[in-house]
């Protein structure tokens, strides 16, 4: 069997699928899975935690470490809990302060960590004590009408 | 009145006898797909047939598509202020569903009916059964060649249609229209995940691949062996093929993106 321009051709072909492939998936999309190295888990409670989603990025002074892996209710606290999965390169002390923070006016929400001044370190599984709820549009602006209308009634206490 | 029950009756009899037949025809492809990857050579023929010959038309319309969504999806999100969003908006709908349904659309109307072409007229001019005399089979000569060569080219077109549709997109938006280039790219690449996206999308495209090309082979093998018989029998195969393809989108798109 010897070689043909037939076999030329599809190796072309095949080689362009798969230059197709390596676009799409370097250039047009991004390997989230693997750029999290031997990733560790961490819990935070919110009371309420807005708009977040699984697998909405972990952030901490802006740069991503990590993502939301599991969302739940807890039934005896009546609250959310937030599992999310953190690189393992990262530590953080264990005042660290989670919040849940919306990324522009209108952009999809985030976890925001903001690390604490403590020695110990976070172990793996612990939970995030210090947390923020997300902010609420209807909450903010009833409390301002509500500020609003006490500082109608007293002199402004500056 | 009992002539239309009987009807009724008789089509869906037939309709279980034909999804039998094919089932147990997909089984025979793949017990005899060893013995004709022996001689792979002509699976590689096919694949030229059916995925090369497919370059062009699949090139093309990819490159439209993604000029039409990127013009399309422009004049929608300039409106919002989004317009950066471009990117996102033309790579994830190519990726996730017009790459692989279009490509599977064109594929199974361009290779799909070819191959039943080919497989009906050599039924109709009894090379089959000519080749079982022979002690040759024919699914493992004619047939398994066939439908490894369309499940092979189907992934492979459906990423370079979705390539072609990106680059489309970004002609439009950042060559002509003026959205900015390193916007254009990081909104896309932070907003399309490989594994969901991309990696979903290729899913998609292989089991297209595999119904459009086990349908085609189906319909040449089992079609009545008269000249109209043929034509018929690729008129099937366009007709199923593209409601096989846009109802398996729908079943596979509802558990694969459920937010």
């Amino acid at each position: 069997m010897s070689r043909t321009t037939l076999d030329l051709w599809v190796g072309v072909f095949v080689a362009m699928g798969i230059a197709a492939l390596l676009f799409l998936a370097l250039k047009v999309g991004s390997i989230s899975g693997s750029d999290i190295q031997s990733p560790y888990t961490l819990i935070a409670r919110f009371d309420n935690i807005g708009g977040l989603k699984a697998r909405a990025p972990v952030k901490v002074a802006g740069v991503l470490v990590g993502r939301v892996a599991e969302i739940r209710y807890d039934n005896e606290r009546f609250q959310a809990e937030v599992v999310f999965t953190v690189d393992g390169r990262y530590k953080f002390p264990t005042d660290t302060f989670a919040n849940i923070l919306t990324s522009g006016l209108l952009g999809e929400q985030y976890v925001g960590l903001d690390p604490g001044g403590e020695d110990k370190l976070l172990a793996p599984g612990d939970v995030i004590k210090k947390t923020q709820s997300a902010v609420v549009l209807e909450k903010l602006i009833s409390q301002f009408m509500f500020n609003k209308a006490a500082e109608g009634d007293t002199a402004p206490a500056k | 009145m009992v002539g239309a029950i009987r009807r009724l009756g008789t089509l869906f009899v037939n309709g279980i006898w034909q999804l039998g037949f094919i089932t147990r025809f997909f089984w025979l492809i793949l017990v005899y797909s060893g013995q004709s990857f022996t001689r792979l050579h002509l699976t590689l023929r096919e694949l030229y047939f059916s995925g090369v010959m497919s370059l062009l038309i699949i090139l093309v319309s990819g490159l439209f598509v993604g000029l039409v969504l990127g013009l399309q999806g422009y004049e929608t999100l300039q409106r919002y202020g989004a317009s950066d969003s471009l990117g996102t908006l033309v790579a994830l709908s190519l990726v996730r569903e017009l790459g692989p349904v279009v490509a599977g659309l064109l594929f199974a109307s361009r290779a799909g009916s070819a191959v039943t072409a080919e497989i009906g007229l050599m039924k109709v001019t009894e090379q089959l059964k000519a080749m079982d005399m022979m002690a040759v089979s024919p699914i493992a000569r004619v047939v398994a060649p066939r439908f490894w060569g369309g499940v092979i080219s189907m992934p492979l077109l459906a990423a370079l249609f979705s390539a072609m549709g990106v680059f489309g997109g970004w002609l439009i938006g950042v060559v002509a229209i003026g959205v900015d280039d390193g916007a254009f790219w990081s909104q896309m690449q932070s907003a399309v995940d490989f594994r969901y996206d991309v990696l979903n999308g290729v899913i998609k495209s292989c089991v297209f691949g595999v119904a459009v090309a086990l349908i085609a082979v189906f319909e040449g093998y089992d079609c009545v062996p008269t000249a109209e018989g043929v034509s018929r029998a690729i008129t099937r195969t366009v007709v199923s093929s593209a409601l096989a393809i846009l109802a398996l989108d729908f079943v596979m798109t509802s558990f694969m993106f459920r937010g």
